[in-house]
């Protein structure tokens, strides 16, 4: 145990073990997480890469990815990418808004621990019983909905918007409202009153304080969470399929309908370009998200 | 060349060897024989008759099923009425499987005991894999229409059904005509049973829509244009009818083949059924057996005993129409009570061809999501 264990607390330093002669090991305690990535991420990325270049008689072809500008693809990429865009941005507001709402309360106080551990569960919440749960509420058949209508409140008068995009946007909230207070809380935890007492001292008017203190600390950590909620809804499946049905809106269910079509729809390499842009998109997301982490650890 | 008939031939020998010891195992004793002709067996006569069928299938004593959930066309009965009347013993894989699941499971576990011996797979999926398929004809072959079965055997339909809208009739008014639906009363309360780009029962729904609008087989034009004014009129619901939205009142009217619409009959007692008599779209699944199946003569004996007056008793019972139900109707051998709680339907049912059903993919999968927008 113990040679195993100690180069790899020396080799970081460079310093030569035993005459120089050693093995290095300090790459051994990262194998289980680099097999992990390597068969679930890097492998299926892999194979899809592939397939999405490969038509039905698994011969080249670069079609897959023509047919990427399909009038339906191209609407399910746009109104994926406003979805998303549209729940991560009002997540992040009012989830920064409650999180700021508790952090100025006791820092043990129930009301804090009852909704840190509540935003832990709803985060989690989504797919069909979320879906579900809104159907039966708020649904064309719903109980709310059918008091408001008795008394004179026909919120689907224009029309069932809960099965429209701005449904699914209602819906999504419910669990990018808590996953922003998961995120967002421990930078904000991270503001000590010491600066604002400072700043106070030195004459600065609350105004001066959140924007010259706390608004730069905050703004990388809140744009940052902003990323995270994106990705988190771009890649949703089974809360808007159960929603809207007809017409797809998303890519994900883009993906469904090309893999798994029983009347004969059925191109799977297709399927797997659009994977393949769905992982662009949400890689060139992470890479912006990762180079705001390092700003936002520069400034902590 | 040589070498690669030699290998051919030494295959078959070992198979043979297999079956013939699997025979054995089993104790059949004078089974033995009939079994060995099992896998290629096109009839029972092949086999030595019914009952040198059923020895053999006994000597097996096991059946690999694939995709019957128990609550579908009745099949929790039909499988314990197999295993009660012959012994042999199922082993149900995967019951909420899909078409595709079934005949990737022939391929990928072809002859080891645990690939399945029969399947029951929607037209598309049958058509575009008799490849994989053994031909058998059952006893009651000559029922069933020519239209409905492949010559040799290979595949051969089983039960099914009518397109029809089911509607709740305690929040919408009775349904007599497609043209109904674009009453104010009806406003976003009419859905599909799935994605038409996906769903066979949703494209068949968009098809039944286009026949009662004028349209022909050949055209789905007329149907997908059918549910864009529906759409415009604002009674078409996005979301997906199951029996959950069905319960709860979300999705009141529904396309969905008769016999599963009738079942919800159940959760909701005014639920009726209505199919259109202009407009009469039959959709059946299909019966085969794999030509890899591990036991090729339980696999026969089951088909026997689905198209017996039994087994198709026991699929009428669950609300599906069997394949022969005209032909046991007039030998009187039909179970009356089952069949007289079936939607009624009047007129010339009609069938989609495969190059049918293939352009009528084509132009959905074109034009569905722009129209629905």
């Amino acid at each position: 145990m113990t040679v195993a264990g100690s180069p790899a607390v020396t080799t970081s330093v460079g310093r030569p073990f035993l005459g120089g002669r050693r093995l290095p090991l300090d790459w051994v305690g990262a194998v289980p997480y680099l097999t992990y990535v390597g068969l679930f991420l890097v492998l299926p990325s892999v194979i899809i890469g592939i397939g999405a270049f490969l038509d039905a008689n698994n011969a080249f072809t670069l079609d897959n990815f023509r047919n990427l500008s399909r009038s339906y693809v191209v609407k399910a990429t746009i109104d994926t990418t406003i979805v998303s865009a549209v729940t991560a941005l009002l997540g992040a507001i009012f989830g920064a808004i409650l999180a700021y709402a508790i952090v100025t309360g006791s820092p043990n106080g129930l009301l804090r621990r009852l909704t840190v551990s509540a935003s832990g569960v709803l985060a989690q919440f989504g797919g069909v019983t979320l879906a579900f749960a809104f159907i039966a509420s708020i649904g064309p058949a719903g109980f709310v909905y059918l008091f408001a209508q008795s008394h004179g409140l026909d919120f689907y008068k224009n029309g069932i918007w809960l099965f429209e995009l701005p449904g699914v946007e209602l819906v999504y909230l419910y669990f990018q409202i808590p996953l922003m207070v998961l995120v967002f809380l421990p930078a904000l935890d991270g503001i000590k009153p010491q600066w604002r007492e400072a700043a106070e001292s030195l004459g600065g008017t609350t105004w001066h304080y959140w924007r010259h203190v706390a608004g730069p600390l905050l703004f990388p950590a809140f744009l940052g969470s902003v990323l995270l909620l994106f990705a988190n809804a771009f890649s949703a499946y089974a809360t808007v399929n159960a929603l809207i049905n007809q017409g797809q809106p998303v890519l994900a269910q883009q993906i469904a309908g090309a893999l798994s079509s029983e009347v004969g729809a059925y191109e799977p390499g297709f399927a797997k370009a659009i994977a393949i842009e769905m992982i662009i998109i949400v890689t060139l997301v992470t890479v912006l998200y990762t180079l705001l982490q390092r700003r936002t650890a520069r400034w902590l | 060349m040589k070498l690669g008939s030699l290998t051919r031939h030494l295959g078959l020998a070992v198979v043979a060897l297999v079956v013939v010891a699997a025979c054995g195992s089993g104790g059949g004793g004078g089974g033995t024989a009939s079994c060995s002709a099992a896998k290629t067996a096109k009839s029972a006569a092949d086999c030595g008759g019914m009952d040198a069928l059923v020895k053999a299938a006994q000597a097996e004593g096991k059946l690999n099923v694939i995709a019957l959930p128990r609550d579908w066309a009745n099949y929790g009965a039909i499988l314990d009425g197999f295993h009660a009347k012959y012994g042999i013993n199922i082993t149900s894989d995967n019951p909420d499987g899909s078409s595709q699941q079934e005949v990737d499971a022939i391929k990928q576990l072809g002859s080891t005991s645990r690939g399945p011996d029969v399947v029951d797979v929607g037209m598309a999926v049958a058509l575009a894999n008799t490849n994989l398929f053994a031909p058998y004809k059952v006893a009651t072959w000559a029922d069933v229409l020519d239209s409905q079965k492949e010559s040799t055997g290979l595949w051969i339909q089983d039960y099914g059904g009518f397109m029809s809208i089911g509607y709740d009739s305690s929040k919408v008014p009775a349904i007599t005509s497609i043209d109904d639906l674009f009453g104010s009363q009806f406003k976003g309360k009419v859905a599909l049973n799935g994605n038409p780009k996906q769903a066979n029962a949703a494209l068949n729904g968009v098809m039944m829509a286009n026949l009662a609008e004028g349209g022909s087989l050949d055209d789905v034009s007329k149907g997908v244009d059918f549910f864009k004014r529906l759409k415009a009129a604002g009674n078409f619901s996005k979301t997906q009818a199951t029996t959950a939205t069905v319960k709860n009142g979300t999705t009141p009217v529904v396309f969905d083949w008769d016999y599963l619409s009738a079942a919800h009959g159940k959760d909701v007692p005014t639920w009726k059924v209505f199919v259109p008599n202009n407009a009469i779209l039959g959709g059946y699944y299909a019966q085969a057996i794999s030509k890899d199946a591990p036991h090729p003569a339980a696999a026969r004996l089951w088909e026997e005993y689905l198209y017996s007056d039994e087994g198709q008793n026991l699929w009428l019972a669950g609300l599906a129409r069997p394949v022969r139900q005209a032909a046991m109707q007039k030998s009187g051998k039909i179970d009356a009570a089952a069949a007289a709680k079936l939607p009624p339907v009047n007129g010339t049912p009609q069938f989609m061809s495969d190059a049918q059903s293939t352009a009528a993919k084509n132009y959905v999968v074109a034009h569905w999501d722009a129209a629905i927008a």
